[in-house]
């Protein structure tokens, strides 16, 4: 059993909260928030010790974890108190707002040995990860081109009041849409090296984007489109979809289903010419507590089985999340200003 | 409670196998009056009980119901709420306060009112009250033999052990609008653990169960045994697990289990809610 706590309630905090909370192998010993709303009823409700103050949480509990789930601008120096305590840190996405913040706790992380992991949950999903084994497996023969896209209904007014709606802390649809795009595409194709064209526009939002549209080049010549846009209504919930093209076949993938179009037969994959569909349905490992999606859960298992085992080569590390951060950094330069 | 339900995920776009199939049912379903056909194909072909979520397009079908009620005299909805999605997007604008202000009835603000004393009080089981009445709204005058909490917000106190909240939530729908309060899960055996420390007896629970054993959470193995225990009351919900299991032996094998009281399922086209329909019957005789 280790012991973990949990910085910032607000969606993700919360359902972290609930998912940890749920899981066999780790006691939720206290929670940090500055609302005293979320804060008063998990106090009076599920008993956890009660912080509006992280430094003093993490110097009054002996922590095996700390999930930070605090708006983006705070990450940082949050994740910098724990490690610097020897408190392994599942931080949530995007990873730090300053590159040089992210170097920096990726350094402190490989000299202390810390299990460290971000919130990419898309890597968690049968359908993403299948396709990661098509392509490794080079089923498509040489990639040449990819889209990586997400929608959804998140800004569809002209208002908004949150720290989301400030793109100082972290707000906006590249930080918040674009990022687990940019993530999926490093893990699937690796990370772009170049951003060209790049339009960051605001549609609703008076200060921060609310679509991303980028040209992104990898070194080896392979191309690719982002086409992220969190004001689309005709989505009923944030939908991220990748396309891969290569000389021997197309995969078009999103949560649900993986859809690929081959050119020959491949008997070892079991899979024909033409259009092959495979569901999520059977790609999906069952998990032990259920909130919102399997892969919510499932990167948290996967984080608390690392503290456990005190293993630190996990997947969507620091390192992996500060490649993101590059990128998007890249393409915020590249755009110049908001359109 | 009627064996066979009609659910309502085809008219909102929920698909879980494929985004592309989410988008034909919005297409399909984009006017209410395509959403009252089929419900009017359902209440002919024998079944009576719709069950739905408290989106806000469901409005329309209850003013149906009410201007026709001769028609529809049997015609039952079993309200779900919340409409999860309406208050997940509010939250990532808004922030938990600021959703909370936007959807409670009233002026939120004003210190007097019952949502303004609960919100600066942080008496959280009024709340909860004011949110259930905001969402029942709608159905006034329409036969509702039970009211269910969604999923999402069932598991996410769940797992937050605000197991109180759940019990108030079951004892307010008990004791203010005199029917049955229900509990959708992905997380059946955990539930009903809980429920039942929280002296709930034989609860009503909706939740995935199907021959895959697809969002059964704690095993397939530990559901079945759970159902023939018989400590609760429970509809089937999932059977087909999103379409990955062949209609009849998806049905063959929950027709079958012992413990299931009704089957949820939904359909978009006449010729289709017969055929389930009949497979059903036939099945479960």
């Amino acid at each position: 059993m280790i012991n973990s706590a949990i910085i910032g309630l607000g969606k993700m905090g919360l359902s972290h909260c609930a998912i940890i909370n749920a899981h066999k192998d780790a006691n939720l010993v206290a929670v940090c928030d500055t609302s005293s709303f979320m804060l008063n009823a998990l106090k009076k409700y599920s008993g956890m010790a009660c912080y509006t103050d992280y430094k003093k949480m993490l110097d009054e509990n002996k922590l095996d974890c700390l999930f930070v789930a605090s708006p983006t601008k705070y990450h940082a120096e949050m994740v910098k108190y724990a490690l610097e305590r020897n408190i392994s840190v599942f931080c949530e996405k995007p990873f730090a707002l300053k590159i040089e913040d992210a170097e920096e706790l990726v350094k402190i992380v490989d000299e202390k040995k810390l299990v460290n992991q971000v919130g990419y949950h898309n890597r968690f999903l049968g359908t993403f990860n299948y396709l990661k084994q098509l392509i490794d497996k080079n089923l498509l023969g040489e990639i040449y081109h990819f889209t990586g896209e997400a929608y959804g209904p998140v800004v569809l007014k002209e208002k908004g009041g949150t720290w989301r709606s400030n793109s100082s802390e972290g707000g906006g649809c590249l930080y918040d849409y674009a990022s687990h795009v940019l993530n999926l595409i490093s893990f699937l194709v690796g990370t772009p090296n170049q951003a060209i064209g790049s339009i960051l526009k605001r549609i609703y939002s008076k200060q921060v984007d609310d679509a991303v549209y980028s040209n992104l080049i990898m070194d080896n010549g392979l191309s690719g489109q982002l086409i992220v846009n969190w004001s689309d209504e005709t989505y009923r919930k944030m939908s991220t979809q990748i396309t891969v093209l290569g000389k021997k076949g197309k995969v078009v993938c999103d949560a649900t289903e993986c859809k690929i179009y081959l050119k020959e037969d491949c008997k070892e994959e079991n899979l024909t010419k033409g259009w092959n569909i495979k569901y999520v349905t059977d790609l999906t490992e069952p998990v032990d507590f259920y909130l919102r999606g399997e892969e919510y859960s499932s990167q948290i298992d996967y984080f608390i089985k690392h503290v456990i085992a005190k293993n630190t080569d996990n997947v969507n590390s620091f390192k992996t999340a500060y490649e993101t951060d590059k990128v998007i950094d890249m393409i915020k330069a590249n755009a110049g200003r908001l359109s | 409670m009627e064996r066979i339900l009609f659910g309502d995920n085809q008219f909102f776009a929920v698909n879980h196998l494929s985004d592309e199939k989410s988008r034909a049912q919005a297409i399909k379903f984009k006017d209410n009056s395509a959403i009252i056909k089929v419900l009017d194909d359902m209440y002919d072909s024998g079944i009576h009980t719709f069950m739905c979520t408290t989106h806000d397009r469901i409005a329309s079908v209850c003013d149906n119901l009410r201007s026709n009620p001769e028609k529809y005299s049997d015609f039952k909805i079993i309200p779900c709420m919340p409409y999860a999605h309406k208050y997940a997007n509010a939250v990532t604008e808004l922030g938990i306060i600021g959703t909370l202000k936007q959807y409670i009835p009233g002026n939120i603000i004003g210190a007097f009112t019952k949502g303004g004393l609960a919100l600066a009080t942080n008496d959280y089981v009024s709340l909860m009250e004011l949110l259930v009445d905001a969402e029942i709204k709608m159905f006034k005058c329409i036969q509702t033999p039970a009211i269910f909490l969604q999923n999402v917000m069932t598991d996410l106190l769940l797992g937050l052990g605000m197991n109180d909240i759940l019990v108030a939530y079951a004892k307010y729908i008990k004791d203010k609008y005199k029917v049955d309060p229900g509990f959708i899960t992905m997380n059946l055996p955990l539930l009903l653990d809980v429920l039942e420390k929280g002296g709930i007896e034989n609860p009503l629970i909706c939740c995935s169960i199907n021959k895959i054993g697809f969002r059964m959470s704690g095993g397939i193995e530990l559901y079945e045994r759970t159902l023939k225990e018989k400590r609760c009351r429970v509809i089937a919900m999932q059977v087909f697990a999103a379409g990955a299991i062949p209609p009849k032996e998806a049905l063959e094998y929950v027709c079958k289990l012992d413990g299931v009281q009704s089957i949820l399922f939904g359909a978009s086209s006449k010729s289709h809610i017969v055929q389930t329909k009949e497979l059903i019957d036939k099945l479960s005789s």
